[in-house]
């Protein structure tokens, strides 16, 4: 007679992440119940957004209207190259600052420092502060901006500058190079590729953020879309939409072409 | 003798687009700093302004926290997280769709591309404009528009961890007679859970960051308070407001770092 035995499963039971997957949903229903999102109000809110929907078609393409938002979208685009600019060669050495292989401690804490200081606020909140220092218009957006590529290209380029193979750097310290010689000949090559990688990120990501710090009043297209957002002139907000879409899709392919000259 | 050769790190046409790129560089620069428009007045008062803003913003108004800025907090806590599992959930089947090598349709492919694309060029705040317009103002018009700026951040990056899946467990699973759910389920998932985890966790992360300023536009969550401050011209408030959210932002970063040690 032959003894059956119960063939372990193939795949056995994992109780902890089911707890959690069960503590997810549990919080699903509770946070849905505290901020009161009701399935009458999204329905009530889909009859609007057919409302919406046929105001915003046609868009609205009045020869005085387009004027206004080339202008607002030029002046996005002028902000996010000088953005980008200003805060790629100022990430340069607040990176070089923060890689612990390079700095001495103090220095690198305190980069580091900074650097979260800089992440941690959304550029349009930085914008805001700006805007009341430098007053309204795109130098508070450029400035906001920096703010926040100094804040992303510092880290990242940090990281990079820590990841680096140290024998380059061995060697041309050994022929008794200043530090100066030692960042050009062997911390750079190593890095340059990645750097500007980064910063071409950064360009993508100063567009999509110029296009918004506006609302604010940091200058660019932000403002016209606000004010025809606040007039219910939703052809215009389409208008000026599409524009924006349009604007990233081409600097989704600018930047695709510039990573591959470069990497 | 021969003359000695010149070796170079990168061919002619290498150099030659390099070159080009850098003069488009200077041109960009040179044009945007030309005709940018600045108010030169503006800027003489600027270290006066900036020294009073930050006296006015100091000592903080510390009474205002519970009155206002506490509950305000945890909402903006809650659309966070909530925009980020609606994205999660509405981002996933999408994310297979984009997958080449699960959905090899290339319509259905590009479909769910362009639905990521259209996601992440539109910014959450553009968004939040959109979503107050048609739900009015509130919590929900944050937690969609959290959600719709979220999907194609997830739905890109899920499918490219899709798309780079060992096909070897795939193939076992299906020469044992596996039905194509479990074949999702045991096959791709174990897989691509690392990357998942890490996606999610961190655009929890920018999204609690991205909460804090959808109250501009009416979106609920502490931004409301911020902006109902800044017209008010408190500005003890506002660097009350602006030192909350700084603390939250940088317990977030600990936190999802932690949790991404422990589980990856």
């Amino acid at each position: 007679m032959s003894v059956t035995r119960a063939r372990p499963p193939a795949f056995p039971v994992n109780w902890p992440s089911r707890l959690a997957w069960i503590g997810l949903a549990l919080y699903t229903l509770y946070a849905t119940s505290i901020l009161d999102l009701t399935w009458q109000r999204f329905v009530v809110g889909l009859g609007n957004g057919a409302k919406f929907l046929s105001r915003m078609f046609p868009p609205n393409l009045a020869a005085d209207k387009l004027a206004l938002i080339s202008d607002g979208m030029i002046e996005s685009i002028q902000i996010a190259v000088l953005a980008t600019f200003f805060g790629v060669l100022l990430s340069l050495p607040l990176g070089l600052a923060a890689a612990r292989n390079l700095a001495p401690g103090w220095l690198s804490w305190s980069a580091r420092g900074l650097i979260a200081v800089f992440r941690s606020f959304h550029p349009v909140i930085v914008s805001i502060l700006f805007v009341k220092a430098v007053g309204f218009g795109a130098l508070a957006g450029i400035l906001a901006l920096i703010v926040s590529t100094m804040g992303f290209v510092a880290k990242l380029f940090a990281e990079v500058v820590e990841e680096m193979s140290p024998k380059p750097v061995e060697a041309v310290r050994a022929t008794g190079a200043n530090f100066l010689n030692l960042l050009v000949m062997a911390v750079m090559p190593q890095v340059t590729a990645r750097f500007v990688g980064l910063s071409v990120y950064q360009l993508d990501s100063n567009l999509r953020n110029s296009t918004m710090v506006g609302i604010v009043g940091g200058g660019g297209i932000g403002a016209p879309l606000f004010t025809a957002y606040q007039r219910f002139d939703y052809d215009v907000v389409l208008t000026i939409l599409i524009a924006i879409i349009l604007l990233i899709l081409l600097a989704e392919m600018v930047s695709g072409r510039i990573r591959r000259i470069f990497l | 003798m021969s003359v000695p050769r010149v070796w170079q790190r990168f061919t002619l046409a290498e150099r030659i687009a390099r070159a080009i790129l850098y003069v488009c560089v200077v041109i960009a620069v040179v044009w945007s700093i030309r005709t940018i428009e600045v108010i030169p007045e503006f800027l003489y008062d600027a270290p006066e302004q900036t020294a009073d803003l930050f006296s006015r913003m100091w000592p903080f108004d510390w009474a205002f926290y519970p009155k206002a800025i506490h509950a305000a907090l945890i909402e903006t806590f809650h659309i966070a997280t909530l925009g980020t599992l609606i994205a999660i959930v509405l981002a996933l089947p999408l994310s297979f769709l984009a997958a080449r090598n699960f959905v090899s349709n290339p319509l259905l492919n590009f479909v769910a591309q362009f639905i990521f694309v259209a996601s992440r060029s539109v910014n959450s705040l553009i968004w939040a404009l959109l979503f107050v317009a048609i739900f009015g103002p509130g919590a929900l018009s944050g937690v969609l528009s959290i959600a719709f700026r979220s999907i194609g951040f997830v739905g890109k990056l899920f499918g490219e961890a899709l798309e780079e899946a060992q096909v070897g467990p795939i193939e076992a699973l299906t020469a044992a007679g596996a039905p194509r759910s479990m074949l999702l389920v045991k096959g791709y998932w174990p897989q691509v859970e690392p990357a998942f985890w890490s996606i999610a966790l961190l655009r929890w992360d920018i999204n609690i960051r991205e909460s804090a300023v959808l109250g501009l536009v009416g979106a609920g969550g502490i931004g409301v308070a911020l902006d109902a401050a800044m017209n008010n011209l408190y500005w003890d408030q506002v660097g009350l407001i602006l030192a909350v959210i700084f603390a939250v932002v940088i317990v977030t970063e600990i936190v999802t770092s932690s949790i991404r040690s422990r589980i990856l």
